[in-house]
């Protein structure tokens, strides 16, 4: 449960507002991050510590873009194809990015490590191209700069994957 | 041509992000020079500077300051970083490596209303700077900047984040409001108006205003009103952020004095167009406002002194936030015509049918042009679908999707022309510039 696992956090963000109900977003963060997306029982709990219904809930996960529905890749790569970006050579960016990964649109790696989808103005125009990777800025890419990138996050996840089966295995023990 | 740091320090003085250096650097003094003041003086001072409202619309700053009852005991002060139109990345500078002078900007503007609490609303990618910037508001609380009697003047303000979640029209300030509120982000129906009882944050009386505009505010209440007058011209007092994007060498934002020429800025500042090209056409405020035609770099019109006036008047389109867009002679003006509709599209919060269907259509007909799938009475009629779009919706963004097509039709009608007929024009333009060297 949210309530309990992250209480302190909680607490410190309903601190910051005279009703409960401003804390729906940020609590849906909080969830997202816990659950990997916003889900059912990410839904419910939300509801439950703000005092709302679950459909409003779910209509607030719904209309803003940064809360996703379903699961996405261990890294959601967001890439801006807007304008500013588009004509710094975003959409080959794009492009290229999904080829190398072999993946459509909005679609997530064999793998489950990678999505790939793109995105309006990220406020980082003149660092085009670009992306955020679970929100976090990657600016003045390229595709030689990207494959690094994309190596370094397979072995990172390679390492936590080996790390957990060791910890697992020390439990077990 | 120089550039003028009144709000990016950080050029001049490495690390003003940190408290320390900020206060060893002058930080905070406006704030307790405003604290031993009585409020009106404080509106008084901003007022007389000719400040202008930095998140697009220009609304002079201490005027609607002046708006707010004085009698009503809870009032808020709300902080604009949703930063989302495209083009725009000036905020983010700021908070990232000056973020004590927005915090200090806007206890002034706070302690001015005499407000209870700052909200700074956050667009929900800046993740990582919410978490700095409540860094720096922790740091501001140990010095006694923020929080119960605030540099022993006995008057107490929080300051707040709040991080929004992906909707471009969280930026309009109404919809800013509601989504604060854990409301959809949907504008309001005005009036009643933020300044006043029942229309702003929690129905209280609130001053919204742009980052970038309150970063103003220290500088002005240290230098007085007269001293930020004398840079820029009358009606466009002080300096102002230009973000240049898109076909330049130098991408970046620019702090100069109002009034620099748009040659200045593009060609001094931003190193010229991209591979020495020439320039076809420049949006000035981002996806939202009128494209201007230039002919070439040759052409007068980049003469223009960017002000509030001169944009107006001299190229008919506007300052706005001055997210400067450069366009070159290789981009097919009908492509960046259908870019910007499939924001609009996208960020239409759905609310009023001329805004919500109007853009669907004007992005498939122009898919079909682009597609040269069309013929030339398409292009009238998405003409006519964006002119009926204007002044008809709930916020300006039905005007903002409107905007880019009618300009871009007016302006260069040959681009379109050169998509009826012509079943093999690519869907994207095989530009130097949009194919990406
Ligand atoms: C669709 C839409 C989006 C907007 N986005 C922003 C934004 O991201 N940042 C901003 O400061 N103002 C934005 N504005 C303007 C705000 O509504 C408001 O006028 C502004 O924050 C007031 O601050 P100022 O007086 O300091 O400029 C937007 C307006 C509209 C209609
Ligand atoms: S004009 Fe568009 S964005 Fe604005 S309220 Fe209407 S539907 Fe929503
Ligand atoms: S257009 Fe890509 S970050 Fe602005």
């Amino acid at each position: 449960m949210l309530a309990e696992k992250y209480a302190a956090r909680i607490d410190q963000i309903f601190s910051k507002y005279p009703t409960k109900r401003s804390a729906v977003m940020p609590l849906l963060h909080l969830a997202q991050e816990e659950f990997g997306y916003v889900n059912e029982e990410a839904i419910q709990q939300v509801a439950v510590l703000c005092d709302m219904d679950p459909t409003q809930v779910q209509s607030i996960a719904g209309f803003y873009t940064m809360y996703s529905e379903r699961p996405k890749g261990k890294y959601w790569l967001q890439v801006c194809t807007d304008l500013a970006c588009a004509l710094r050579g975003a959409d080959k960016f794009h492009k290229e990015l999904k080829e190398h990964l072999g993946v459509e649109e909005g679609g997530t790696t064999e793998d489950g490590l990678f999505t790939v989808e793109h995105v309006m103005c990220l406020a980082a125009c003149d660092k085009a191209p670009m992306l955020q990777c679970n929100f976090h800025f990657e600016e003045n890419l390229d595709m030689d700069k990207m494959k690094a990138r994309i190596e370094a996050w397979r072995a990172e996840a390679a390492a936590e994957k080996s790390g957990a089966k060791k910890a697992s295995a020390k439990t077990k023990a | 041509m120089k550039t003028m740091n009144i709000i990016y320090r950080e050029k001049d003085i490495p690390n003003i992000r940190e408290y320390d250096v900020y206060v060893a650097n002058g930080g905070y003094d406006a704030l307790k020079k405003a604290l031993g003041q009585k409020p009106t003086e404080v509106i008084d001072t901003v007022k007389a500077s000719n400040l202008r409202g930095r998140g697009g619309a220009g609304f002079p700053t201490g005027v609607k300051w002046s708006f707010i009852p004085q009698s009503e005991p809870i009032k808020y002060v709300v902080v604009n970083c949703d930063e989302s139109e495209t083009g725009t990345f000036k905020d983010r500078q700021i908070i990232e490596n000056n973020p004590h002078q927005l915090i200090e900007g806007a206890l002034i503007a706070a302690y001015a209303i005499q407000a209870t609490a700052v909200y700074i609303y956050l667009r929900g990618e800046f993740w990582d700077q919410a978490f700095d910037l409540d860094a720096r508001i922790e740091e501001a609380r140990k010095g006694g900047m923020v929080g119960k009697n605030i540099a022993g003047s006995g008057y107490n303000c929080e300051v707040y984040t709040h991080v929004g979640a992906g909707a471009y029209i969280c930026g309009e300030e109404s919809a800013l409001l509601e989504s604060l509120e854990g409301k959809l982000g949907q504008p309001r129906v005005r009036p009643p108006f933020p300044a006043n009882k029942g229309g702003g944050l929690y129905g209280e009386p609130t001053v919204i205003n742009n980052v970038e505009t309150l970063a103003n505010v220290p500088w002005i209440i240290t230098n007085g009103p007269d001293a930020f007058k004398k840079i820029g011209t009358e009606q466009s007092a002080g300096t102002k952020i230009f973000c240049v994007s898109g076909n330049v060498e130098k991408p970046a934002n620019y702090e100069v004095p109002m009034g620099t020429t748009i040659r200045e800025l593009l060609f001094d500042l931003a190193g010229g167009i991209s591979g020495g090209r020439q320039i076809k056409a420049l949006l000035p405020s981002g996806g939202s406002g009128p494209i201007i035609r230039i002919n070439g770099n040759d052409d007068p019109i980049l003469d223009t002194p960017c002000t509030y006036e001169d944009i107006a008047a001299k190229t008919g389109s506007i300052l706005g936030s001055a997210s400067f867009i450069v366009i070159d002679e290789t981009v097919d003006i009908t492509w960046v015509a259908s870019k910007v509709t499939k924001f609009f599209k996208h960020e239409s919060c759905g609310k009023c049918t001329p805004c919500r269907e109007g853009t669907y259509w004007l992005d498939k007909t122009l898919d079909r042009i682009m597609r040269g799938e069309a013929k030339e009475s398409d292009v009238d009629l998405i003409a006519n679908v964006a002119r009926n779009m204007q002044g008809v919706t709930l916020c300006a963004l039905g005007d903002f999707a409107a905007n880019p097509i009618i300009h871009t039709i007016k302006n260069f009608p040959e681009d379109f022309k050169s998509h009826i007929g012509a079943a093999k024009t690519p869907a994207a333009p095989k530009t130097a510039a949009a194919a990406g060297d």
